[in-house]
């Protein structure tokens, strides 16, 4: 290295020993999250490698039913990921139902209309929301959310676990979570444009709808990407509440959207069949991975996808 | 919000001149009102959880609660083997999940040019984040079971509950070292002091209380969490405590406890048993978050 850049004693590198120990150690240390990930695509694809060495790839896309655990020679064994995607979307869908309207109106509640007072109180508590560990929530959906939905249904309606339940609450623990994100990108809008439409003599509803909601979608569709996200990769709420039975798609289109028939989720699958202690090699085991690998491959593109949507909401302004 | 905006618009609503027609401010008047019952439903839904939850559980939460193992009687049921099992994690997840998150902390924020590796590094942070739980599950059982051939043991899960939560420690550790001023480390430098030195003798002490704070939060989101461990090799009934820190020994924690006991068939382990260890679970987690919010409170400074 040449003496000028040297000259300043401020960025000079110590020549101790000790200390480039250490700066390796904590250089070492910031890039252990990349190993995190490298671990995770690893084992996810490595087992489901092995896993499609057995089973055809074109089954695992095309059978009707998840049956994985007869022994893949059995008539009865069907390798289809879709019954899994069908209880998982299912249950977002319900999930999305209800924490996008709770969750913006909250938002736009937070942000434009509520007294600083007000806002003191809900919003903290709107946050307790979030902390609540998921296997809680589970429970509530079994023990308290299932028991309403079938006296008020009826029993012949409603099963015992049911993916409407399970989606309701799940639906209502996303909500901080939109309402956090989407109050972020609102109150990011310049107030350059509130001034100019109040300027023009619209009302503050108008302003809401009508300028700041359309200025900050970009953003808001993003928190509802990234909350999609969390709803497909949620596990212990479907594990307790949904149901461990997915759905043959061979019945008709018309049945498959019933909310309150049992389902099986990816995740729900995969706490089912981890349990089992399915030896290391064998078909269950690795389906396991190749489930989890879908799972991982959904919410990436999720996560990939609300990226990019802030990044255009950034550039606008 | 006091934008300039908003402050012309609250002044509209006193001044008579610049009201608008009452049909307008009726439908003005029900907008907000529909905000904010559409606010209140997730509060109320919360406030039926805490209700429903402390009914169901509050009669069984006594000695035995706390004394008892798992037992195939509900009356004699308790969560001893989950909060040994629990504590345990948690020590050792602050002990492996703390110096690393701060030590990444400390390099991305202080030591890491703008290369290709850093930028990996913290996109990579970001996108861990949005991992769910249960695949980090799977990255301990499929590398540390399967591969390594662990048994399902007390570090398997607190590895995986460590990298789970390292994203949010390293996120949190950051911003607080980003509060601390610059002159500070200029002062530090000019004395003759090296990087390194600066870095744990002046940054890090000024941004410890944040960089705790955010190490109890991200802690306590880790107990709650059950899928990971459940799925890394957690078992139901495992008398956890028989060898405290028996790290390669099988292990339970509070959350698999519960869901284990919802997941029976008899009603008193399904409403009461789980209730009961429901209010532990959380009683744990609020105090925790107490802490946190006390260390900020008490050691926030102002620069």
């Amino acid at each position: 290295m040449s003496s000028v850049t040297k000259s300043n004693p401020l960025t000079q590198q110590s020549p101790r020993v000790g200390e480039t120990i250490i700066f390796w150690l904590l250089r070492a240390a910031g890039y252990l999250s990349i190993l995190t990930t490298v671990g995770i695509v690893f084992i996810l694809f490595e087992e489901a490698f092995f896993f499609f060495t057995e089973v055809s790839f074109v089954s695992f896309l095309t059978d009707t039913a998840w049956r994985p655990f007869s022994s893949p020679e059995s008539d009865a064994f069907q390798i289809g990921i879709f019954p899994l995607i069908h209880g998982t979307l299912i249950v977002t869908l319900v999930a999305m139902v209800v924490a996008i309207p709770l969750g913006l109106a909250s938002a736009v509640y937070l942000a434009d209309y509520a007294a600083p007072r007000v806002r003191k109180i809900l919003k903290p508590t709107l946050e307790v929301l979030a902390g609540v560990p998921t296997v809680v929530l589970g429970y509530f959906a079994l023990t308290a959310m299932t028991p309403l939905l079938r006296s008020i249904l009826g029993e012949g309606t409603v099963d015992f676990f049911n993916p409407m339940s399970a989606g309701i609450v799940m639906g209502i623990m996303i909500v901080p979570t939109i309402a956090s994100l989407s109050e972020d990108a609102m109150s990011a809008v310049p107030d350059s444009l509130r001034m100019g439409a109040y300027g023009l003599g619209a009302t503050k509803r108008q302003v809401v709808t009508q300028v700041i909601f359309p200025a900050a979608l970009s953003g808001i569709v993003a928190a509802i990407i990234l909350a999609m996200g969390r709803a497909v990769g949620e596990t212990m709420i479907v594990a307790l509440a949904a149901g461990n039975l997915p759905r043959d798609l061979s019945d008709g289109a018309l049945g498959l959207l019933n909310p309150f028939e049992q389902v099986q989720t990816m995740t729900s699958y995969i706490v089912q069949a981890v349990q089992g202690e399915a030896p290391r090699g064998s078909v269950t085991y690795e389906s396991i991975f190749a489930v989890g690998a879908t799972l991982f491959l959904m919410t990436l593109g999720l996560n990939i996808a609300a990226q990019r949507f802030v990044r255009r909401f950034r550039e606008a302004y | 919000m006091s934008s300039p905006a908003s402050l012309l618009q609250r002044e509209s609503d006193t001044s008579p001149d610049l009201q608008s027609s009452p049909k307008k401010r009726a439908r003005a008047r029900r907008f907000e009102v529909g905000l904010l019952i559409a606010t209140i439903v997730s509060v109320i839904v919360l406030a039926w959880l805490l209700i429903d939850i402390v009914s169901d559980g509050a009669g069984r939460v006594n000695a035995t609660l706390f004394t008892e193992y798992t037992s195939r009687f509900a009356e004699e049921t308790g969560v001893r083997a989950g909060i040994t099992g629990t504590l345990s994690l948690m020590v050792l997840v602050a002990l492996m999940a703390f110096p690393i998150g701060v030590a990444a902390a400390l390099y991305l924020e202080e030591f890491a040019e703008q290369n290709r590796w850093t930028r990996a590094a913290e996109a990579n942070i970001n996108n861990l984040a949005g991992v769910p739980s249960v695949v980090y599950g799977l990255l301990g059982f499929g590398i540390f079971v399967g591969i390594l051939g662990f048994d399902r043991s007390l570090i398997v899960g607190a590895i995986t509950l460590s990298l789970l939560i390292l994203p949010v420690i390293i996120v949190a550790a950051r911003e607080s070292l980003r509060a601390v001023p610059q002159e500070m480390r200029n002062g530090g430098l000019a004395l003759g002091a090296t990087p390194i030195q600066v870095a744990f003798t002046i940054t890090l002490p000024a941004a410890i209380s944040g960089v705790f704070t955010g190490t109890i939060l991200a802690l306590s989101r880790a107990i709650g969490e059950t899928a990971p461990i459940l799925v890394a090799g957690a078992v139901f009934s495992r008398r956890a405590d028989n060898v405290p820190w028996g790290v390669t020994d099988r292990y339970t924690a509070l959350p698999i406890q519960v869901f284990d006991f919802v997941k029976r068939p008899q009603p008193e382990f399904q409403i009461e048993v789980s209730a009961a260890g429901i209010i532990v679970l959380m009683v744990l987690l609020l105090s925790m978050n107490s802490i946190a919010i006390y260390l900020r409170n008490r050691y926030t400074k102002e620069y």
